[in-house]
This record gives structure tokens, C-alpha cells and sequence, in this order.
């Protein structure tokens, strides 16, 4: 009997494991890897992970085997900078987890625990192919009280758009706000958001070192909390990136010194002007995340906005991650336009396509856990019935971590409700 | 003898108003062209119609063919094989020069937030010519567009539709004979601006009754102008606020009403029912596809985003599909932009649209949606007699795209405005650029 219920206890492990498998077979797969593009590939995942990817591997026995033929396969989407899961509505109703003001955190505010999975931002974004996105927090303008936020706005995280264990990274960058934007933080003035910056470094280093005295209360106060300041101490050790929110050139110098001089290693986000210096940012090894479509100045500091500035970044070796031009939240899931004009622009395919999904997994430092399509790698992999930058392109079907995500949110549940012309009945009472 | 007094001050008032009319009319004057023969091209022209191969002869200013094997005496030949044609692009929701670029608190012209009815105000009378928004545009395709008033307002005031040849003024660039359009808002705007002052409206209720009262005060103006024109007492003193209110009821000034929600959208052709008005387009519309049959049947547009949603609550229920629905209901479908960028690539937005109906089993080809961004709001803003379609006679506005304009990778080559090259993709010599581009990196149009 005892041998019995071994056998059943074995079986009862060995099934999901088979089932588990899953191939996904006769596809041209653009593995962004090593591997480059794989025409009649196979992809194989088990246990969410991408066992191999080739041509000429052989399906395991029992693997749910998913037939590509004639289709485009690439890894998932990553989500380069926006509000995922943080914000459902962002105008007069909520939730909007992603801004904090008042005095008890800067740098401490950690948006991770905010991240909500079942937000109908997800389903809406994930069906289009987003697997990953990086959920940023983001500088909170005054509100009816006059309660503002700060040039360091805290940390970002990572996160995937499945159903289970959904956070990849916490603490994954410290999110700044410089320049004019910036300056509405700072008494007004652009100078004063690079001295709160500074300020919080040296607080930092300051803490850092004398840690001791400081607990014993022989060191002068701070102006941030401890959070801040231990939230601070991987910024310094260049471990983890600075998101900064920056256009004008002048700017993306002095913050190419700073970078140099505390050993801190910045992103740039937006970077309007950030063309008139690639060589620059390309030599300070400063990757940039933008919309390539924001070729008009939204005030002076972007005056020499262009269509073009991503190309000539990359051109110059500058790692380049793409968001939706709009930087609208809800519609993570056009970067897909944003690299596709990219490439109307003159950038190779290739490169465009790095640029929504390795790139940004470079920047927040999971590149060895996503991005591309390599074996160990977690397996987010999307099924596309043709070019995914055509516009009139959408995914046949979404793996992320090797689970096959219902092809549905509530947009296509209103689409289909409303679709019903023969229902005599009023739309509550259809499905 | 009083009668006759009355008669001739309202003749004095008519004589104004006629004064008015020539005071702020359209001086607009085409580039100089010649005659253009654009040969070989895939030709899509706006009237549902697709020709392949196709020829376009354009002379004066003016479409004089669309057929196969054209000749033309001394005219300049493009050779379009391989390329697209369509009519000139028209978004018929723009902000450029009321909310010009860059976007400072200077440049904040289009919301005239001091009262929920602003019908006296012309949104012509903020347009900053400079905004560089408008060659970023026409690099686009777009040749025509609505500048409409912001949204803060119940009744924001008129629009102006213009022909996107940036000039000195305003008046330089209005569309000849455009009749004006005027602002309306439903929705979270005027009861949030005005309910967080304390002030009426302060819910959607509120706001439905601040229409009606401005409606109950334009009856009544148009009435007692009425009587006086019939010799029956004194004429009231002009007011402009009126005068743009009346000529909604006159059938002179079309509607285009900002409205998302379902429930609104029809509330609000009630509303249009009590007081004997046409409302011509609801703008933004995110659920618009609720109500197809209601839009087909009141003969009134939908002009709306590809794929906005959410960023506030009456934009929740947003979905891809909702032109190719209104268009599969036979209403007014139209793809509109309400942003310097989106206006670019108004052609891009459209695709979205088709690819999102075809993932439904709904095929829309290209020779239908192209409506959608060309004839349809040209519709709207009644100058569809003139433009909008490529037809003979018709405005020689028209595009030249180096591909399919539903693919991402396609750009227009070539933009002509009455039969003018106004545009031409890499070519400096030829393209515009505003003053306030002037001496910066960028130069004209990017």
C-alpha cells in the first residue's frame, strides 16, 4: 500500500511537469540573442522557463505543441518607464499609486507593494504583448492643498504581467526629476534641483560613512529620513541606475559630469536634446528612454526636439529603450509604433526591436532573466500573425513565464458585447 | 416712425454684422503652383473608391482628372509608381496656435475659463500662426484642420478651420468659406473647472442645465431679432454671445461637441431635439460604438482616437474598434487628433483601427478608412463641396505617400495644397519653417 501511494505521489509529480512542456514550432523566431533570426524554429519551455531554441530540436513526447507556421515570434514586450498597475484612472477617480508628496520620503518611496496584477491596465497591455514593465514613480505637481513632490521621486520597480509572482525587481532605479520640470521642486529654480539632487548624495556618503556616529547622535541631522538614505546607498555604489528626467543638452552635460564624479550611473529619460550630444552619452555608456515620436518642445528645454533623435542615438552606440511616444500608461502596448517608425526613420529592424525588449532589460539589470529568446531564460514569447510593428498587427497569443495568458480584457469583452448587432436585448443582459 | 427706426438700426446691426464678416474673413491665397501630373500611383479618393495605377491631373489649384493615361501640356510629371495617393489629410480636432508649442503658460490660449458659456469667443482670435505644430502637421499630410477651443467651457466658443499654409494671421490661413464651427463640452471638464470653484456646474445635471439656459437666452435673442426684422419693436443690443448661439440655430454655425460617455452623447441630441439644432460631431466619443444606430440615425459624426482610454473615467470603456463599429453602423466615422503628435500620423491611427476591426472578422480596406481621415471630416466642417475627396473640381489638396498609408513604415513624399507643393519629404528648399523654428537645431519640418 505504502509502494502504492509512492507511485501515485510520483505520478501526481511527474504530470504537471509533461504538461508543463510546451513547443512552440515553425515559426520565424527573431530570438534577439546570439542565435539572431531562426526561420521554422521551435521554442521549447518547460517549467516557465525556454529550454532551447533552434532549428531541428525535437519535441518531447506529451509537450503541448503550439503550430507557428507562417508566423513571427519574438520575445515579450518590456515596458520601458510608466505607471503599470500603479494607476487605473489617472484624472479625478484613482487610483494613482505612483506619486507621493509631502515630507516623509524622497528617495524611500518604493512603489513595488502598490503594483496591482488585476488592474485592467494589465489584461489591456499583455494581450498586445507587453510581458515586463518597469513601473516608475512618477514627480507629483502641487495638488488642491499645495502638497508637492520631489526631485527624487524613489524607486522604480520590475515586474511582469503575468498572474503569479509578479515582481521581478524591487528597488530597480531611483527616479529623478531635473531640469525645468525638475525645478518645480526645487524653489523654481533649475540650479536648486541639482543641488537637492547633490545634496541627497552627499547625505548619503555622509551617512555612509559615519553610520556609527550618527546612531549614536554625533553626527548633524540629515535632511532626508534614514529610508531615503539607505535607498540612496545602491545609487552610489552605481548598482542601481538613476532614472533621470532630463531634455535640455546643457543639462545631460552637467549630468554627464555627475555621473562621473559620484560614480553614479544615470538614465536618461525623455532626452529631447539628447541627439546634439550621442557621442557624449554614447562614451558615458548613458542609456536613453524615450518616445521617438516627441519631435515638438513642450517648453524651452526641449526646444531642439526632433524626429530622429533615437536613430542618431543608436547610430552613435547609445542603448536605446523605446516607450510609447504619448507616454500614456494605458497604452504601454504602442511601442510597437514607436519602434516601427523607428524604422520608417532608417533604423534597422533589428535594432528596433532590441529597443522594446532587451535594451530596457539591460538598463534595469534582468537581461539575463529576460529580453530575449536564449535557453534559462524566463519564457515570454509572443505569437505574431505577421510584422508585430505593423499597426494592423496584434499578437495571436502571449506566454509569459511559459503560461499561455487569456487572450481577453475588458476591452475586448465591451468590443464583443457591443458586437452582438442580433441581440434584441439591452447590454446588461448580454454577455 | 418708430417702426421705421427700429427697421433701420436693424439694418445698421445687419450692416455690422456684414462688416464683421469681411473684418475677420479668410485672405487666405494658395502658394504659387502650376500644373501638376501625378502618374502611375495606387489611388484612394476619399470617395470609397481604390484606383490602381491612376492618374491626377491637377491645374489652378484645382483637381481636373483622376483616370488612366492623363497627358497634360507642359505640366511638371511625378512619377508615382509604386506610391499612394490620397486627398490631403484633415483632423477636426486641433489646439495648434490656441496651445501652441512650446507648451508654456504664455501660449495657454485656448480655454477661456472665466464663465462655463463663452459662445462669444473665436478661437480664430488666439491662433498663433508660429506654432511649429503646424509644419510638423503638414509633414504629416495634414492640409486642413479645425482649431477648436478647449474643453473647460459648457459652450466654449467658435473654431476655425484653416488651411495649413502657416501665414502672418490667422485670417491668412482661414479655409474660404468654411463656415465656423462652435465648442461644446460634456462631461468631467466644465463641472470639475467650475464645481471646484463652487460655482455652476457642479455635476453633469448642472451642466445639461447650463446648456438649456444658454439655449432658452438664444431663442429668445432670435426671436425679438425676428420681430425687429418684421418692424415689431426695438432690436436688442448685439451681443456676440447670442449672435454665435443664433447662428447654431440658424443652421450657419456647426456643433462639434466634446462628449465621451454613451448616455451623454445621447442625452445630448436631446438636448439638440428641445432647441431645434443639429449637433454635426461629437468629439473624442470613447463610446461612441454604444451608440451607432442613435449617431446614424441623428446623421452625426463620431470623431474619435484609435486607442485613448482610461486617463479619466469617462474615458474607461475606450476600445480600438470604436470607429470601424460607427462605420459598420453606417454613421460618420472619423479619426481625429487633439494632439500636436498624434496629427501626424493620423494615417497610423487609422490602421490601428483596421487591424483591431480585421482581428474580428470585420474587413475594412484601405479605400473605406481613408474616409475616415479625408471626406468624412470634411463632412463635419461643411467644406466637403470643395475638398475632402479627389474628384474633378474639388481643391487640388493632395498627399503623396511612399507606400501604403496604413503601413508604419510609410511617410508622405510629397503635400500639395491647392495644387501647390507645399511639402515635399527631405527637400528644404521647398518646406516651411516658422519663425519660431528659426535658428534653432532642428530647422523646419522634422
Amino acid at each position: 500500500m505504502r509502494q502504492i501511494i509512492t507511485a501515485l505521489a510520483l505520478l501526481a509529480v511527474a504530470l504537471p511537469v509533461l504538461a508543463e512542456t510546451t513547443a512552440i514550432v515553425g515559426g520565424k523566431v527573431h530570438t534577439v540573442g546570439p542565435q539572431g533570426t531562426l526561420e521554422n524554429a521551435t521554442i521549447l519551455i518547460e517549467n516557465g522557463r525556454i529550454q532551447a531554441v533552434g532549428a531541428g530540436i525535437s519535441v518531447p513526447n506529451g509537450a503541448n505543441t503550439i503550430d507557428a507556421s507562417g508566423k513571427i515570434v519574438t520575445p515579450g514586450l518590456f515596458s520601458p518607464v510608466g505607471r503599470l498597475g500603479l494607476v487605473e484612472v489617472g484624472s479625478s477617480a484613482g487610483p494613482v499609486d505612483s506619486e507621493q508628496r509631502g515630507e516623509m520620503f524622497t528617495a524611500g518611496f518604493d512603489v513595488a507593494d502598490a503594483y496591482n496584477p488585476r488592474s485592467t491596465l494589465v489584461a489591456v497591455n499583455r494581450i498586445e504583448g507587453v510581458t515586463r514593465a518597469a513601473i516608475t514613480p512618477s514627480p507629483a505637481y502641487p495638488d488642491d492643498a499645495g502638497s508637492y513632490g520631489h526631485v527624487l521621486s524613489g524607486l522604480a520597480a520590475v515586474v511582469n504581467l503575468g498572474d503569479d509572482d509578479v515582481l521581478d525587481r524591487r528597488g530597480a532605479a531611483m527616479v529623478v526629476t531635473l531640469g525645468e520640470s525638475g525645478s518645480a521642486f526645487a524653489d523654481g529654480t533649475r540650479t536648486g534641483a541639482w543641488l537637492v539632487l547633490r545634496n541627497a548624495l552627499d547625505e548619503a556618503l555622509d551617512y555612509r560613512d559615519h553610520k556609527g556616529d550618527f546612531e549614536r547622535g554625533m553626527r548633524r541631522d540629515y535632511m532626508h529620513s534614514i529610508a531615503d538614505l539607505e535607498a540612496l546607498q545602491s545609487v552610489l555604489t552605481g548598482t542601481t541606475p538613476m532614472l533621470v528626467n532630463i531634455n535640455r543638452a546643457s543639462d545631460i552635460e552637467i549630468l554627464i559630469g555627475l555621473a562621473a564624479e559620484y560614480g553614479v550611473r544615470p538614465v536618461i529619460v525623455n532626452g529631447a536634446e539628447a541627439w546634439m550630444l550621442a557621442s557624449e552619452i554614447a562614451t558615458a555608456r548613458i542609456p536613453v528612454i524615450l518616445g521617438p515620436a516627441q519631435n515638438l518642445p513642450g517648453n524651452f528645454d526641449s526646444l531642439n526636439a526632433r524626429r530622429g533623435n533615437a536613430n542618431i542615438l543608436i547610430e552613435a552606440g547609445v542603448t536605446v529603450a523605446f516607450a510609447d511616444s504619448l507616454s500614456l500608461t494605458h497604452n504601454a502596448r504602442n511601442m510597437t509604433q514607436s519602434a516601427g517608425n523607428a524604422v520608417g526613420d532608417g533604423l534597422e529592424w533589428d535594432a528596433a526591436l532590441r529597443a522594446i525588449t532587451l535594451s530596457p532589460a539591460e538598463i534595469y539589470g534582468v537581461s539575463d532573466d529576460v529580453g530575449s529568446l536564449e535557453p534559462g531564460k524566463a519564457a515570454d514569447v509572443v505569437i505574431w500573425p505577421a510584422d508585430p510593428f505593423e499597426l494592423s498587427t496584434y499578437p495571436d497569443q502571449v506566454f509569459i513565464n511559459g503560461v499561455a495568458i487569456p487572450m481577453k480584457s475588458r476591452q475586448t469583452l465591451l468590443r464583443d458585447r457591443y458586437m452582438q448587432t442580433s441581440s434584441d436585448l439591452p447590454p446588461a443582459y448580454r454577455d | 416712425m418708430l417702426a421705421a427706426i427700429g427697421l433701420l438700426v436693424s439694418a445698421c446691426d445687419k450692416a455690422a454684422e456684414d462688416e464683421a464678416a469681411t473684418a475677420y474673413s479668410s485672405r487666405y491665397e494658395a502658394l504659387p503652383g502650376g500644373t501638376t501630373l501625378i502618374t502611375g500611383a495606387t489611388v484612394l479618393t476619399g470617395t470609397g473608391e481604390r484606383l490602381d495605377d491612376a492618374d491626377i491631373l491637377l491645374r489652378d489649384g484645382k483637381i481636373v482628372e483622376v483616370g488612366m493615361d492623363l497627358s497634360a501640356d507642359g505640366a511638371d510629371v511625378f512619377d508615382a509608381s509604386g506610391k499612394w495617393v490620397t486627398p490631403g489629410i484633415i483632423d477636426v480636432h486641433a489646439h495648434l496656435g490656441v496651445y501652441a508649442s512650446p507648451g508654456t503658460e504664455s501660449h495657454s490660449d485656448g480655454n477661456e475659463m472665466t464663465a462655463p458659456v463663452t459662445a462669444q469667443v473665436w478661437a480664430e482670435h488666439s491662433v498663433w500662426p508660429q506654432d511649429p505644430g503646424f509644419v510638423t502637421a503638414l509633414a504629416g499630410g495634414v492640409t486642413s484642420m479645425q482649431i477648436l477651443p478647449g474643453s473647460a467651457n459648457l459652450i466654449g466658443g467658435r473654431s476655425v478651420t484653416v488651411k495649413n499654409v502657416p501665414g502672418r494671421n490667422v485670417m491668412d490661413m482661414k479655409f474660404p468659406g468654411a463656415p465656423h464651427g462652435l465648442k461644446m463640452a460634456c462631461g468631467e471638464n466644465p463641472k470639475r473647472v467650475y464645481g471646484s470653484r463652487g460655482q455652476a456646474p457642479g455635476t453633469r445635471m448642472g451642466n445639461v442645465a447650463g446648456y438649456r439656459a444658454a439655449w432658452i437666452e438664444a431663442v429668445d435673442y432670435r426671436d425679438k431679432l425676428a420681430k425687429a426684422e418684421k418692424g415689431q419693436g426695438e432690436p436688442p443690443m448685439r451681443d456676440l454671445k447670442l449672435e454665435t448661439l443664433v447662428g447654431v440655430l440658424n443652421g450657419e454655425i456647426l456643433v462639434h461637441n466634446h462628449c465621451y460617455r454613451a448616455d451623454e452623447m445621447s442625452i445630448m441630441l436631446d438636448v439638440a431635439k428641445e432647441f431645434g439644432y443639429k449637433v454635426t460631431a461629437f468629439h473624442h466619443a470613447v463610446e461612441a460604438y454604444k451608440i451607432a444606430d442613435l449617431l446614424a440615425e441623428a446623421d452625426t459624426c463620431a470623431a474619435v482616437w484609435a486607442d485613448w482610454w482610461g486617463f479619466k473615467m469617462e474615458a474607461y470603456d475606450g476600445i480600438r474598434e470604436n470607429a470601424a463599429i460607427v462605420d459598420l453602423a453606417d454613421a460618420c466615422a472619423i479619426i481625429h487628433s487633439d494632439s500636436a503628435i498624434g496629427m501626424q500620423v493620423l494615417n497610423q491611427e487609422t490602421a490601428k483601427v483596421m487591424g483591431a476591426a480585421a482581428r474580428v472578422g470585420v474587413d475594412i480596406p484601405p479605400e473605406r478608412a481613408i474616409r475616415w481621415i479625408t471626406s468624412n471630416p470634411a463632412k463635419s466642417l461643411g467644406i466637403d463641396a470643395v475638398t475632402g475627396t479627389l474628384e474633378a473640381d474639388k481643391m487640388a489638396d493632395v498627399v503623396i505617400w511612399d507606400g501604403d498609408p496604413f503601413s508604419v513604415y510609410t511617410r508622405p513624399e510629397r503635400v500639395y495644397i491647392d495644387g501647390a507643393l507645399a511639402f515635399e519629404r527631405g527637400n528644404e528648399a521647398v518646406n516651411p519653417t516658422t519663425d519660431f523654428t528659426l535658428g534653432t537645431a532642428t530647422g523646419g519640418a522634422q
